[in-house]
């Protein structure tokens, strides 16, 4: 049996953010909703779970920040001590100040980079990915919302006829 | 509109009468003379050491206090060890007291060293912790008074800054902000007293307004074209009048716009909180080296007025913060919900992130350079002031950088009152530390003189704060951009 899915494609964000409550409301899942730009309150509507992304990076912070103090305790405390202009080698704690910027500074690298990374992997992005667009118009100005049809194609049709869409279309998925 | 609770004002009266009393006795407890001091030396000696041979004599009591000997100038090290030798002070022990160089009375010790007998000296000394000691309620009484009055200031800035971007989640709380700066005239009144006070000498903050000090100090006489009194005190009033000047109109016009057919007040307001904003960082900044920095005369550090500035900016921002949500308790804030709060919370942990940084800054470029004659401010604080010294740096940013990263905290009160108590205690005592060093030294303590000067302010300004709040109405009427306000969030 064929997967079909119905398009339904508007032109309008706040058209498109009905459109989605009337879609919940009557208890149709929508797959995937594709726009040009990010609608303030989508998610919400759409009932996404909130991203753990900064939970992610504040982790990875802490791992910059293990690593940075880490690194100069070994290399400048540990493995090392020379005097150098006369600055205490002969703790850590003593030389501390001289080592917070660069602790600062690889906290701010890791949090941002791993996050970065994290966020690409997750959201599968990357070079010579295929774009997935289903309709290019939803990268200029369309809306287009995705949901599965089981076996009431005629009523989805006529339904998001009603939620304001300029074109509702059912594809075959394979 | 709000009415002042029966409760809030019988305990700003509690705190305002604790306050006098613990100031009083402050005053009252302080030594009257050098004999008492000596009394007080001997008996923390006895406890201390115990030892036969420090007792023997009047200079082993002076020299086996070692840790508060602290009136020796780099110069005079040689000499200093030498008057000493005959009561057995080791080389090494002089040197820790070389560390400890509160600036008060390196110029008499210089200048009398030289000739100095270990009976004179132990008299100079004697006079320093006298001096001291009688600087502890003083200082005490500053530092509350201008803490308190620098945050009302820190309001008002950031309530310029507020009309000035056009914020539009921020005109809920304007008669909040604005009420929290009715402290500004009273608090403005009472320091400029102060100021007055130091100036007729009847306290000795400020050593530099010292004649004596003066006549023999090359490096201070050479700031007096800057550092005298007429000159400072011109310069006080100057700021004070301006701030309140501010004050005033922006709220009258702010209470016309309420009436007004146009938008002609806010217009007003807007070009007058524009030209307070450029008045306010140059004002700003010479009053940090006017009031702060020229309690240590012989240090100077350039990123000084900023460091000031973002720490009570931070409090400033707690305080709306807390204020807020009091009356938000009290059902007296209807349009303002947990948005508001958030917005302000996040300000609070980016000022706390912010003096940090400038805090660090200054610490470290005069650490990293160690140049003897800037580096002597922080000898002391680390030497004698530990604990508040990196114990501020722990209240002030470990502790809110944890707790109002998340956001989710950032909308609970109970989190918000817990981290705004913290960053206000932590931003006191970082004005407790940019002060008492250059007044007490190493005769510090947050006893009753500190806390009860803490209570009287405290009293006073929620007296002040929360009468100024019943005057008018909470919610500003024909602000521009009060309904985006009211419908604000994030």
């Amino acid at each position: 049996m064929s997967n079909k899915v119905i398009y339904a494609i508007y032109n309008d964000d706040d058209i498109l953010m009905d459109a989605v409550k009337t879609t919940r409301a009557a208890n149709h899942h929508i797959e995937e909703v594709f726009t040009p730009f990010p609608v303030h309150g989508l998610d919400k509507a759409l009932g996404l779970a909130p991203t753990r992304l900064a939970i992610c990076s504040f982790l990875y912070g802490c791992v910059g920040l293990s690593f940075g103090t880490w690194m100069m305790y070994y290399i400048m405390i540990q493995d090392w001590p020379q005097d150098i202009g006369g600055k205490p080698s002969f703790s850590y704690l003593e030389n501390m100040p001289a080592f917070v910027p660069i602790m600062f500074e690889l906290t701010v690298f890791f949090a941002a980079h791993l996050m970065v990374i994290t966020f690409y992997m997750r959201s599968k992005l990357w070079p010579f990915k295929q774009a997935e667009n289903p309709d290019v118009r939803t990268t200029d100005d369309h809306f287009l919302m995705e949901v599965a049809v089981r076996d009431n194609e005629e009523e989805l049709i006529s339904f998001f006829q009603n939620t304001g869409a300029i074109e509702v279309k059912v594809i075959d998925k394979h | 509109m709000y009415t002042f609770s029966s409760k809030l004002k019988t305990l700003s009266y509690i705190l305002m009468a604790l306050g006098i009393l613990g100031i009083g006795y402050g005053f009252y407890s302080a030594p009257k003379d050098i004999q008492e001091v000596e009394k007080l030396l001997a008996a923390e000696s006895h406890g201390e050491h115990g030892g036969s041979k420090h007792e023997a004599s009047a200079s082993a009591t002076h020299h086996g206090d070692a840790a508060i000997h602290t009136e020796l100038a780099v110069d005079d090290k040689v000499e200093a060890s030498h008057a000493e030798a005959p009561v057995g002070v080791d080389a090494a022990d002089s040197i820790k007291e070389v560390q400890v160089l509160p600036l008060s009375d390196l110029t008499k010790g210089r200048e009398k060293a030289h000739v100095m007998t270990a009976e004179e000296e132990h008299t100079e000394h004697l006079t320093h912790v006298l001096h001291q000691l009688q600087n502890k309620p003083w200082s005490a009484f500053y530092v509350a008074c201008i803490f308190f009055m620098l945050i009302s200031l820190g309001v008002l800035a950031f309530y310029a800054i507020q009309q000035v971007a056009q914020a539009g989640w921020s005109p809920v709380l304007f008669r909040v902000m604005q009420g929290i700066t009715a402290y500004l005239p009273v608090g403005s009144v009472i320091f400029f007293l102060f100021l007055l006070l130091s100036g007729l000498h009847i306290n000795h903050l400020f050593i530099w307004m010292d004649p004596e000090v003066v006549a023999t100090d090359k490096l201070i006489a050479n700031k007096a074209g800057y550092l005298n009194f007429p000159f400072w005190i011109v310069r006080a009033a100057i700021f004070l009048v301006g701030w309140n000047l501010y004050r005033y109109y922006s709220r009258k016009n702010c209470l016309a716009q309420d009436d007004a057919n146009d938008n002609l007040f806010y217009k007003k307001n807007f070009k007058l909180s524009a030209l307070f904003l450029v008045f306010f960082i140059v004002t700003e900044s010479i009053m940090s080296w006017d009031w702060i920095m020229s309690i240590d005369p012989h240090w100077f550090s350039t990123l000084f007025g900023w460091y000031v500035l973002s720490s009570f900016l931070v409090s400033a921002v707690t305080t709306i913060a807390l204020v807020t949500l009091y009356l938000k308790s009290k059902g007296a804030l209807e349009h303002v919900n947990t948005s508001h709060i958030h917005d302000l919370a996040k300000f609070m942990f980016g000022f706390s992130v912010f003096w940090t940084y400038l805090w660090f800054c200054q610490y470290m470029l005069i650490w990293y350079a160690n140049i003897p004659e800037e580096v002597t401010y922080y000898v002391t604080r680390i030497d004698v002031y530990n604990l508040p010294f990196f114990g501020a740096v722990v209240m002030n940013f470990v502790f809110p950088l944890l707790i109002l990263i998340n956001t989710d905290f950032k909308r609970i009160s109970w989190v918000l009152v817990m981290a705004g108590v913290v960053i206000l205690v932590g931003h006191y005592l970082d004005f407790f530390i940019m002060i008492m060093p250059g007044t007490v030294g190493d005769r510090w303590f947050i006893g009753i003189s500190e806390i009860a000067s803490i209570l009287f302010f405290l009293g006073l300004f929620i007296f002040v704060v929360f009468t100024a709040m019943t005057k008018v109405p909470l919610l500003p009427k024909r602000n521009p951009f009060i309904e985006e306000s009211k419908h604000f969030h994030y």
